[in-house]
């Protein structure tokens, strides 16, 4: 996983609430068997009109040509509500998002963003509308510092945020957490030894990896 | 020791460890397997040369692919064909049983797992998929997780978790007659909004909840998830023993005397404390529409399409101009004057034999409306379709004019062939009325099945209890 530690970007303000990951990703590219390549149908209903990739759709903000390699979305509450589906994350951070900035985040989605190096940003719903202000005319540079819990806007403010402590080692290092688990094998070993014999029914044909 | 909420408990007895930070491990005892989110699960462990921790605790299915048309004939999409390939081939790769699409167990997950006694209360029960808070209903903490997370389960049968806040819906009353759990839990999500239980695992009880079946009861955990919470749950009761006696994975014998004197502890303490309650009257519901584009935005059938102007803020006064246009819909409109395309009957949500009971009750000896294109009940597993055969149910709703499918989630997410043109309006019992959800530019009304089922015959919405074909 990539780790995150600084990013310097434009703010893509995306100004809608409960943006759901059937928006992020729509249903027909959940077929893949792959986790690359997602990135170009991202937010596909909003960004091409009549579902033709080449026919952007010149009023949607991902389009905006001041935009284009700017990293970070600003966007309203419950963004990543709806469908757990882990492609969501993953076209973000195919089309290059590395953060996500909004007053609050649906819990899945979150999940799956600290394990594709998506770092959320969650602010108070006032940061929220000054950066809109902000961002919305022209394009607003932030400077993003995760180890120092800072995002800093170009017009010299600086907003503190919080992250959960696990969340922030994971991205920070680009952790792999299966390898961290098994580290605690035994017991993990241990507590299903005393759950089977407890309560035998939960368990069919214990096989050990 | 401290009183202990329902989720207390479960969580309590899956923590293998605490890291300082908060973070848990938690012991995972049932693991679906589906299709979509799990490819890249096994690719992951295959890359890593990984083997599964424990074999036995996964089960799998195809469901959100298949076609609910003439299954001998294959999967005609090349795309999701591979998809479902790669899922055989995974299962007999890394040794999980899988019911396949012929298989007469095959099925929507949430749908199977219960009626296969392979979800249990006081299980661990996840699946790369958000409805997975269905499971709840048996008394189980269950919840959806991403594919990471199912690679990860796969590979340790642990997941790190942090824990939520205990949130309490207490239903009084009982729900009147024509008006079910589906318009109660969507009843709960306009009160509370989509962002409601972020945060929270919800346990819904009371007198409301004890009065449902244990279908109703998963229906209402179902769309937890709509509320934003990861998980919903009720404490098993003697309905859920009577439900879960004699199904093929259920505990039989000694094991199920054991296992009924566990459950029975399974509930919150009478002085448990929970960090948020809201309270709703089931007694006083209608039957309930959605008009907008998020759960949320959902009235009872006797009101009105709602005026942004009259929104509560501006965030929402912009989401609603732009529901109101995407839904084609004009502000004071009667929901009862909506007229519908087409109608969906299925979905994790409300495709359980009760569901389709319902429906074909409204159904029986009628025929659906002209202007209504077409009308697709899509059983939630093979069971439930045998089962609803051998009651004739299939034959009242061919004889209405409906298409009667093979199990899968079908036009719910509009991943197979079963979908809406754009501008179509739709009456469906999923569970989810998002843009393009149901079919790019599709227009979809979360109704329940019996709702559902009227809109079919009378063209538009009705209220239930006033309608009589």
């Amino acid at each position: 996983m990539q780790a995150f530690t600084t990013l310097n970007s434009a703010v893509i303000p995306l100004d809608r609430a409960n943006v759901d990951t059937d928006a992020i990703i729509p249903k027909q590219f959940l077929k893949t068997i792959e986790r690359q390549g997602l990135g170009k149908f991202l937010f596909f209903d909003w960004r091409y009109r009549a579902g033709d990739l080449t026919d952007p759709n010149a009023d949607f903000v991902l389009n905006r040509v001041d935009l284009q390699g700017a990293q970070v979305l600003l966007a309203q509450q419950n963004f990543g509500c709806g469908s757990s589906r882990e492609h969501a994350p993953w076209a973000l951070a195919d089309y290059g998002i590395r953060a996500v900035i909004a007053p609050s985040f649906a819990d899945i989605f979150a999940n799956n963003c600290v394990q594709n190096g998506i770092l959320l940003i969650t602010l108070p719903q006032e940061t929220i509308d000054t950066l809109f202000l902000a961002a919305r005319a022209a394009p607003l540079q932030v400077h993003i510092d995760l180890a120092a819990q800072e995002l800093r806007s170009a017009d010299g403010r600086r907003y503190a945020f919080d992250i959960a402590p696990g969340a922030k080692h994971k991205l920070l290092n680009g952790l792999d957490d299966i390898q961290m688990t098994l580290a605690h094998a035994d017991v993990i070993r241990a507590y299903e030894a005393e759950r089977s014999r407890q309560m035998p029914w939960l368990f069919r044909e214990v096989q050990h990896g | 020791m401290t009183a202990q909420t329902l989720y207390d408990k479960l969580w309590e007895q899956h923590r293998i460890l605490s890291e300082e930070d908060g973070r848990t491990l938690l012991y995972i005892d049932r693991h679906l397997l589906h299709e979509v989110t799990s490819p890249q699960a096994f690719s992951g462990l295959r890359a890593a040369g990984r083997k599964l921790w424990r074999v036995d605790a996964n089960i799998a299915t195809a469901d959100h692919n298949v076609p609910t048309t003439d299954r001998a004939a294959g999967i005609a999409d090349a795309t999701s064909r591979l998809q479902v390939e790669t899922l055989d081939r995974n299962c007999v790769e890394f040794g999980v049983e899988e019911y396949g699409m012929l298989d007469r167990r095959q099925g929507i997950v949430h749908v199977i797992a219960p009626e296969q006694g392979l979800t249990l209360p006081g299980m661990t029960v996840v699946c790369g998929d958000s409805h997975t808070a269905t499971h709840g209903a048996l008394g189980a903490l269950a919840f959806g997780i991403g594919t990471t997370e199912v690679e990860h389960v796969l590979a340790t049968q642990c997941l790190w978790a942090r824990k939520s806040k205990n949130m309490r819906v207490w239903v009084e009353g009982t729900l009147p007659q024509g008006v079910t759990a589906k318009d109660l839990v969507l009843a709960i999500i306009g009160q509370i909004g989509t962002a409601g239980g972020t945060g929270h695992a919800i346990e819904f009880a009371g007198p409301g909840i004890e009065a449902l079946s244990v279908e109703g009861r998963m229906t209402v955990c179902n769309m937890a998830i709509e509320a934003g919470a990861r998980s919903g749950m009720v404490a098993p009761d003697a309905k859920t023993f009577a439900y879960l006696q004699g199904r093929p994975h259920a505990p039989q014998g000694d094991d199920w005397e054991r296992a009924v004197a566990f459950w029975q502890t399974l509930h919150s303490d009478s002085d448990a404390q929970f960090d948020r309650e809201i309270r709703i009257d089931a007694s006083q519901l209608l039957p309930q529409v959605t008009w907008g584009t998020s759960p949320e935005m959902v009235l009872s059938v006797d009101a009105k399409v709602p005026d942004p102007a009259a929104a509560p803020d501006p965030v929402r006064r912009e989401a609603w101009t732009r529901a109101l246009e995407y839904m084609g819909l004009q502000a004071g409109t009667p929901i009862s004057e909506i007229a519908v395309d087409k109608v969906f009957i299925g979905s994790c949500t409300n495709a359980r034999i009760e569901d389709l009971r319902a429906a074909a009750e409204i159904v029986r000896g009628k025929r659906k409306a002209d202007s209504v294109k077409a009308v697709l009940v899509v059983p939630g597993s093979g069971l439930v379709k045998a089962q609803a055969e051998s009651e004739g149910l299939d034959q009242i709703f061919r004889d209405a004019g409906f298409e009667w499918r093979e199990p899968g989630c079908s036009m719910c997410l509009a991943m197979n062939a079963d979908r809406l043109e754009p501008g179509e309006r739709c009456a469906a019992t999923s569970n989810r009325n998002f843009e393009g959800r149901q079919g790019a530019g599709g227009r979809t009304h979360l109704v329940s099945p019996a709702m559902a089922a009227a809109a079919a015959i009378a063209g538009h919405f009705v209220d239930l209890r006033r309608w009589h074909g």
